[in-house]
């Protein structure tokens, strides 16, 4: 078609993988770009000069930043094939919500149970399992969070599954046992080719916690 | 399209009037007057010419419908379209904008909407959070929380950071804004409304507490912006008098 398209992006981060799980679905051909943080590329401080962060995604040269911003530019542009979002203003304003939540709530606490100890840790635990129950209540009884339909708040939650075995590692608990539901929806994502493709293994991310970890001189 | 009512929620006001009343018209908002995120909200609705009601809550005494339309949160503002409730001020003005189609909030591409979306962020995240505070929408935080307010106004050092940061972050949005009339370019867009808080709270937040955040000298560009914006008639109704605000903050526990 001649469309240009680059990904600036660290394989470990979940706003990264929901850009690369949206550019999976919609079937469209990219340049993945890794970017080291300890030492980010020109390119990517051009492309995002104000916060330096990725994913930044590329189309024809023009940058567009933050992953949620990213997963719509991405459904709009690219309209005709597997839409995330629904098409009634009402539907659209929920999946934001939820969407938004998951990025006020989920990555913080989450992110605390991997590098804090103690009451800390405990406090960030109890946080972050308030929150995942209430994705589940959001999720109810639905196969996605978009009904029958992976949509755009399945892409920004599914990121994180990839993290569950390292969340209940560190913290010591048990995501089947705490969120079934949410475990079960996970397994059925990632039967799909897109999010297989673009999740890293869950030990994977383990490992990566562990060495950021010891990086960070904790335990 | 829509009709509206126009109901001052009090605390005495009983809950089956208000529910009946919605029964028949339209869109209902539920909010706190002194927000700066629900008057972001009401230029859209002013814009697009829908006609709404207005429900005015007392964060210290949240009302059961507040509760129940914005259970996750609990905050304002909280659009309620034919009983069907929208929360979170971005997604509000998004919606707006989707569902009544006759004046849409610039802009449309989406190129220039990722990019609209990027600025209203970044203004919420980091130009609201220093001034966080002091805006209606944490003054339930606030009361229970009289060290954070004595922090602000009293530990110099941290003070002075958080301005030092606050003007960085002013500075980055006046380069984005450059010679450009709005920040939507000719006209009102997205991010004129997000960034409304800095047009007009800033300059309250700045008289009452006697800290300069904003000079014509370092900041011209906004400045000039900030004059365009206040003279659009739209903008204009929707701003809440300049002495009740101040007399707000003012009263607020732990001043002085």
């Amino acid at each position: 078609m001649g469309d240009k398209v680059v990904l600036l992006d660290v394989w470990a981060s979940p706003f990264g993988m929901r850009v690369r799980i949206a550019l999976a679905e919609k079937g469209i051909k990219y340049e993945y770009k890794e970017e080291d943080l300890g030492k980010k590329s020109p390119l990517l401080l051009e492309m995002n000069p104000v916060h330096k962060k990725i994913p930044v995604l590329i189309h024809n040269g023009k940058p567009i930043c933050e992953s949620l911003s990213i997963v719509q530019y991405i459904d709009e542009v690219w309209r005709d094939k597997s839409p995330f979002l629904p098409s009634d203003p009402y539907q659209i304003a929920h999946a934001r919500f939820w969407a938004d939540f998951v990025d006020k709530k989920i990555y913080d606490s989450g992110r605390k149970i991997w590098l804090t100890k103690g009451q800390e840790q405990e406090a960030a635990k109890k946080d972050f399992l308030e929150c995942l129950k209430l994705l589940e209540g959001e999720l109810g009884d639905k196969p996605y969070f978009g009904g029958d339909c992976f949509g755009y708040v399945d892409v920004a939650v599914v990121p994180f599954y990839s993290g569950f075995y390292a969340y209940e590692t560190c913290g010591n608990f048990s995501m089947e046992k705490e969120c079934p539901k949410l475990v079960a929806w996970g397994k059925r994502c990632l039967q799909k080719e897109s999010v297989a493709k673009s999740l890293p293994d869950q030990q994977k991310i383990y490992d990566f916690v562990l060495q950021l970890k010891k990086r960070l001189g904790i335990e | 399209m829509l009709l509206s009512l126009s109901l001052s929620l009090s605390l005495s006001l009983s809950l089956s009037l208000s529910l009946s009343l919605s029964l028949s018209h339209g869109s209902e908002a539920v909010w706190e007057w002194s927000s700066p995120f629900v008057r972001r909200v009401e230029v859209a609705l002013e814009i697009e010419g829908v006609e709404y009601q207005y429900m005015e809550e007392d964060l210290q005494h949240k009302s059961s419908l507040l509760l129940k339309y914005n259970p996750v949160h609990k905050k304002v503002p909280v659009l309620l379209h034919n009983g069907k409730p929208i929360a979170e001020p971005l997604v509000i003005m998004e919606y707006i904008d989707e569902a009544w189609k006759d004046n849409p909030i610039p802009p449309q591409d989406p190129f220039e909407r990722a990019e609209a979306r990027f600025w209203a962020k970044f203004i919420d995240d980091k130009i609201y959070f220093p001034f966080s505070p002091l805006n209606g929408l944490d003054l339930i935080h606030l009361l229970c929380l009289p060290s954070l307010w004595r922090t602000f106004r009293s530990k110099e050092k941290e003070r002075e950071k958080t301005m030092e940061e606050a003007s960085e972050n002013l500075k980055i949005l006046e380069n984005e804004l450059k010679d450009k009339r709005f920040f939507g370019g000719e006209t009102i867009g997205l991010v004129d409304f997000a960034a409304k808080i800095i047009a007009y709270w800033v300059q309250v937040i700045q008289e009452v507490t006697g800290v300069e955040i904003m000079s014509s000298q370092k900041f011209p560009v906004l400045l000039k912006w900030i004059v365009e914006l206040l003279s659009c008639n739209v903008v204009k109704e929707t701003l809440p008098p300049k002495d009740k605000l101040a007399a707000r903050y003012r009263s607020l526990p732990g001043r002085r």
